[in-house]
């Protein structure tokens, strides 16, 4: 889709294999995932309560929130466990040399 | 008339997680959800943070949209109560005079707040905390020159207090003990917690108890046990649960310190399960029967008796895990430890963010965190691999937990 705009957001060194940072676009606060050198991105706020899963902690492809425990799939956002049973928006990545760009609709 | 399905007495967290839970597995005969709230089911912990400051309207505790339970074909019958439970007829009798056949129970009946029976506690402006009505009245006398006395210095006291500071009132703490949350933290960690509220202006009085609460039909003031009397506008009492047993205590089932299960939620009786804060279940990974008031084990152990009462057999068996916010601190527990030989810090107290591990025979035996909820995690992980850590590694901030748990 055209309407995707693509921001930098972090370099690639600011995230070790299976770790979480959030990123601030526009006003969007979305999390960057490090999965064994692949990056993803999905909303950084779960949809259960207020909370950072950039914070969560990462098992395999799931985060799990650090608030209620509750786990998402990173690569598809999917709710996977109680309390939470709504996805989240996941983004598209596209790395540029060092850069990570994350695509949000403008 | 149809045949009868499962019936789950009460509609808090562990009853609407297990009807839900039922659904999901592919359960298809009849579910009936017995409230006495006027609510579809609901969760707790926001009324005494969010809900109470006015942040988020009470809709936002429900568990899910109000009318999800009729899109799935589960009866909600609120505002409604079970007076008894007839074995031998497989048959729950309602307060409205109707009967419910069952083929299997749950009982999820929770607890009720602990009264404290002094002097003036009937007097208006003087609450507890349980419900959605609770907080809104709670909410109503917080308003400008709210000079509010709380009873009790455990979580529920303290969480109201944080959030009538917010708001903006005077607040009084009255705690008998001489340290805040004696069950749950650490002499030294609950001394953090108290220069927490007394940092934000809590008038924090440990060792003391409330004598009377004094006025004419409002309540003025709280008479002191040293006899002081500290002016009141409300106040609020919060000394605990008491778990509703009195239904399976009259239908003869096994009932000591709430009702006796087993790891898959059965009580004495093979038809009838229980979860949630009324249940005495054992623990696993603990090596021993505990009973939990707390949110998780609601929500979990709901879940796991659902998919018992369909012959599921996996135990229920988790760490016990807590939280609680006051002001702009998150505070979280794991496990429940007992004898602790070593408390090892990680992170810089002075910075307001910690975590504290407490180590019996070289594991973590629990954990308690100043916003770090993310330590918590790696926390209970280790707890459940049952790894051998080294202290200094944990206290060691450039060590990753990660590798903890992989190595």
């Amino acid at each position: 889709m055209s309407d995707i705009e693509f921001h930098a957001v972090a370099k690639t060194a600011d995230l070790d294999d299976g770790e979480a940072i959030q990123v601030i676009v526009g006003k969007k606060e979305i999390a960057i995932y490090n999965l064994e050198g692949t990056y993803y991105a999905t909303d950084d706020i779960c949809t259960h309560a207020y909370a950072s899963l950039a914070d969560g902690y990462i098992e395999g492809d799931s985060i799990e929130c650090p608030l209620h425990g509750g786990c998402f799939d990173i690569k598809t956002g999917k709710a996977l466990t109680p309390p939470v049973t709504e996805d989240l928006k996941v983004y598209e990545i596209k790395i540029d040399g060092e850069d990570i760009l994350v695509g949000v609709p403008g | 008339m149809s045949d009868p399905g499962i019936v789950v007495i009460g509609a808090g967290q562990a009853g609407g997680w297990a009807a839900r839970t039922l659904r999901d597995e592919g359960f298809e005969g009849g579910i009936v959800v017995i409230g006495e709230e006027p609510y579809p089911p609901y969760e707790r912990p926001p009324l005494s943070k969010e809900v109470l400051l006015g942040k988020e309207p009470a809709e936002s505790s429900y568990l899910w949209p109000e009318g999800s339970f009729g899109d799935l074909g589960i009866e909600l019958r609120t505002g409604v109560e079970a007076t008894s439970i007839e074995r031998a007829e497989k048959t729950v009798v309602l307060s409205d005079g109707g009967t419910i056949a069952y083929d299997k129970l749950l009982i999820a009946t929770g607890g009720r707040v602990r009264r404290l029976p002094i002097q003036g506690e009937t007097l208006e402006g003087v609450h507890y905390l349980r419900g959605i009505d609770d907080s809104a009245a709670i909410r109503a006398d917080l308003g400008e020159g709210a000079k509010l006395v709380v009873i009790g210095g455990g979580w529920i006291g303290l969480e109201v207090a944080a959030a009538a500071r917010m708001l903006g009132a005077d607040v009084v703490v009255v705690e008998a003990l001489e340290q805040l949350c004696g069950r749950a933290l650490t002499p030294d960690l609950a001394t953090y917690l108290l220069d927490v509220h007394r940092g934000r202006g809590v008038d924090v009085r440990l060792g003391t108890t409330v004598e009377a609460l004094t006025g004419e039909s409002r309540v003025s003031g709280a008479r002191l046990s040293g006899g002081e009397t500290v002016p009141a506008t409300a106040a609020v009492i919060g000394i605990g649960i008491v778990p509703n047993v009195e239904l399976a205590e009259a239908a003869g089932l096994e009932v000591q310190n709430g009702i006796v299960v087993d790891a898959l939620c059965r009580t004495s009786d093979p038809d009838i399960f229980a979860a949630g804060d009324v249940t005495n279940h054992p623990n696993g990974l603990l090596g021993r029967n505990i009973r939990l008031e707390s949110w998780e084990n609601a929500q979990n152990q709901g879940i796991a008796a659902a998919k018992a009462m369909l012959g599921g057999e996996t135990p229920y068996c988790e760490i016990p895990w807590f939280w609680s916010d006051q002001y702009d601190v998150n505070i979280q527990l794991v496990g429940l430890p007992a004898d602790i030989e070593e408390t090892v810090t990680r992170g810089n107290r002075a910075d307001g963010s910690f975590v504290e591990f407490y180590m019996k025979d070289g594991k973590i035996d629990g954990a308690a965190a100043i916003d770090n909820p993310r330590d918590i995690r790696f926390a209970k992980r280790l707890m459940q691999a049952e790894k051998t850590v080294d202290p200094a590694a944990l206290a060691d901030p450039s060590v990753k937990l990660q590798t903890l748990l992989r190595g």
